[in-house]
């Protein structure tokens, strides 16, 4: 019982702060709330709303093709450079793994005032390369690829360190006996390097796939410099901030924050089970 | 081939390769490092346009002769420094506090709870255990967004919102951590040091605090460090949670003056230049945290992976 006691302070704030909110979410998001007539319960009429609302549904739809795209660009970016970084050893390399990780170390708010400096017609260098026809990489066609960039820049290099660090983990004797056996370096890392890592790399892809489908903070701080390419609903959360805070639609939002979140669990468990022999997560 | 009989060609053998690994990456070289500084050169190019943009006047953040990447003509950054520290009495302080408050409240908060359940979970068989750590594994892939707005309303209800504890409170959960915790507990800390505490009649909190809890520090740093930067680097919840500009912490203070300034509501003070020059202050704890701290969360961020 001495283990309770350990436990007991975590298990107090995860009822509180998880248990607690998912819940309540849930229970909200069984009640419709109208001006004329006040609080209703409505059983599950909010979810066949969203599920039906154009709105929710090309949210959904746009963080799933935001994550088909920027999540392997993410992993490529800091497979390789976590790759070749593993096989240097000069000053250089050392100084470039601090410089790539740097920008972990930068809240996502700064990070995307700072792209919109650097994306901004008036401030940019763009401007300066291209002149009249610089390309303005929050305008409708290009949003997606701006949004892409600040995002794998902000993230590359915080997954480039754990891919890193197990690199380093490994045994450098299994190297030598590869190239006894005649392995090139690229067949080394195609065949060894990736396949031990593999934790790693499920690890990093399902932090990946949790944090793109909730993507908030750069649309959020984007939305009003980007002239009305970022629309109050072009990601799930960001339409259900704005419904709850801009049309206190509290139930209605709820319900989508816990659709959302019941998706987002389902999949990333799915993926979990499946890959269960690679990931050493799920045991 | 017979290496007995041959022990000359043997050696030659056994050199030849060798030497040859010895050319094979000098030559390639060239070409990772030529990767490596494109690489940092598009990972630092917002952080150098950062510094230079700090350094200049506000009409030369606009129309700078060298260009946005390059310095301007007058070098504006410590005017700049004290418009930023005196702006509506100081408000920019009053943020970088909150953040500090919020990110170490919190972050202390989460390690602590951390430190104790991931003890458990590692070294403790009680009843419930396998169901708990279930639990706590299937927490970790709850998005944390899709509990602010409850957490709001049920905060609310409360009347906890508009307070600090509205961040501090929610930030303190980390099921992640004590995942980390109880990974690296399992291994880093031997049963039977704890064992022998025991027979010799320590009891379990003196077990914990003495043997236990040194042993787990590098775990502790990096928990530590993850989670006050996660909260210091929070912008949903205290959005959320927070009406008062007064409570805000720096990135909802930022953002704040990113939408008043772009409605040019900065009553005579360019608050470009402010949001410039407040970008740069807020980022140099946490760069310098982690450029000091290096040793420990760089082995420590393996912890959850090396399974």
């Amino acid at each position: 019982m001495v283990g309770w006691l350990f436990l007991a302070p975590f298990a107090v704030v995860f009822l509180l702060f998880l248990v607690g909110p998912l819940v309540y979410a849930f229970y909200l998001s069984l009640f419709t709330n109208g001006l004329a007539t006040g609080e209703e319960f409505a059983g599950l009429a909010n979810y066949s709303r969203a599920f039906t609302d154009p709105a929710f549904l090309s949210g959904v739809w746009f963080v799933v093709r935001f994550a088909i795209v920027v999540i392997p660009a993410q992993m490529l970016v800091a497979l390789v450079a976590a790759l070749v970084l593993d096989s240097l050893t000069s000053r250089f390399a050392k100084f470039s793994r601090l410089m790539i990780f740097v920008p972990y170390a930068i809240p996502a708010v700064i990070g995307a005032v700072l792209w919109g400096f650097l994306y901004s017609p008036n401030f940019g260098p763009l401007e300066q390369l291209f002149g009249e026809s610089a390309p303005f990489l929050l305008s409708p066609d290009n949003l997606f690829y701006g949004l892409t960039n600040v995002v794998t820049w902000q993230w590359a290099g915080y997954y480039m360190i754990i891919i890193y660090a197990a690199l380093q983990g490994i045994d450098p004797a299994i190297y030598e006996a590869a190239r006894m056996d005649g392995a090139k370096a690229w067949q080394i890392a195609t065949r060894i390097k990736i396949p031990m890592i593999s934790a790693a790399l499920v690890l990093i892809l399902v932090f990946a796939v949790i944090g793109t489908l909730q993507f908030f903070t750069e649309p959020q701080v984007l939305l009003p410099i980007s002239n009305g390419s970022i629309t109050t609903d072009i990601t799930p959360n960001v339409y259900a901030f704005n419904l709850a805070f801009r049309f206190a639609q509290f139930n209605y939002a709820s319900a989508i924050s816990f659709a959302l979140g019941i998706v987002v669990f389902i999949g990333v468990y799915v993926f979990l089970f499946l890959t269960r022999k690679r990931g050493g997560f799920l045991k | 081939m017979s290496v007995l009989s041959s022990p000359v060609r043997a050696d030659d053998a056994v050199d030849a390769p060798r030497e040859r690994r010895a050319r094979r990456p000098r030559r390639r070289r060239t070409g990772s490092h030529l990767f490596l500084a494109f690489l940092v050169l598009y990972f630092v190019l917002p952080l150098w346009f950062l510094v230079v943009a700090s350094t200049k006047t506000p009409g030369g953040l606009f129309n700078s002769p060298n260009g946005a990447l390059w310095f301007g003509e007058d070098f504006a950054l410590f005017d700049n420094l004290s418009t930023l520290f005196t702006y509506n009495d100081g408000i920019y302080l009053r943020w970088l506090g909150n953040s500090l408050l919020y990110a170490f409240g919190g972050g202390i908060g989460a390690t602590v709870l951390a430190v104790l359940a991931g003890y458990a979970f590692a070294k403790f068989d009680f009843p419930g255990r396998r169901v708990s750590f279930a639990l706590l594994l299937g927490a970790v892939m709850v998005p944390m967004t899709a509990l602010v707005i409850p957490t709001f309303v049920m905060l609310s209800e409360v009347e906890l919102t508009n307070t600090p504890w509205a961040v501090i409170l929610p930030s303190m959960l980390s099921p992640f951590g004590v995942y980390l915790m109880r990974v690296y507990t399992a291994d880093g800390v031997p049963d039977e040091l704890l064992d022998a505490a025991r027979m010799d009649g320590a009891g379990e909190f003196r077990t914990f605090f003495q043997v236990a809890l040194p042993l787990m520090r590098p775990a502790i740093v990096t928990v530590l460090l993850l989670s006050v930067v996660g909260t210091w680097n929070n912008y949903f919840l205290p959005l959320a949670v927070l009406s008062d500009s007064e409570l805000f912490p720096i990135t909802v203070g930022i953002n704040l003056w990113q939408g008043l300034a772009g409605a040019n509501n900065g009553g005579g003070v360019s608050l470009y230049t402010l949001i410039v020059v407040g970008s740069l202050v807020s980022i140099i704890p946490l760069i310098a945290a982690f450029l000091g701290l290096q040793r420990y969360w760089q082995g420590g961020l393996s912890i959850g992976s090396l399974k």
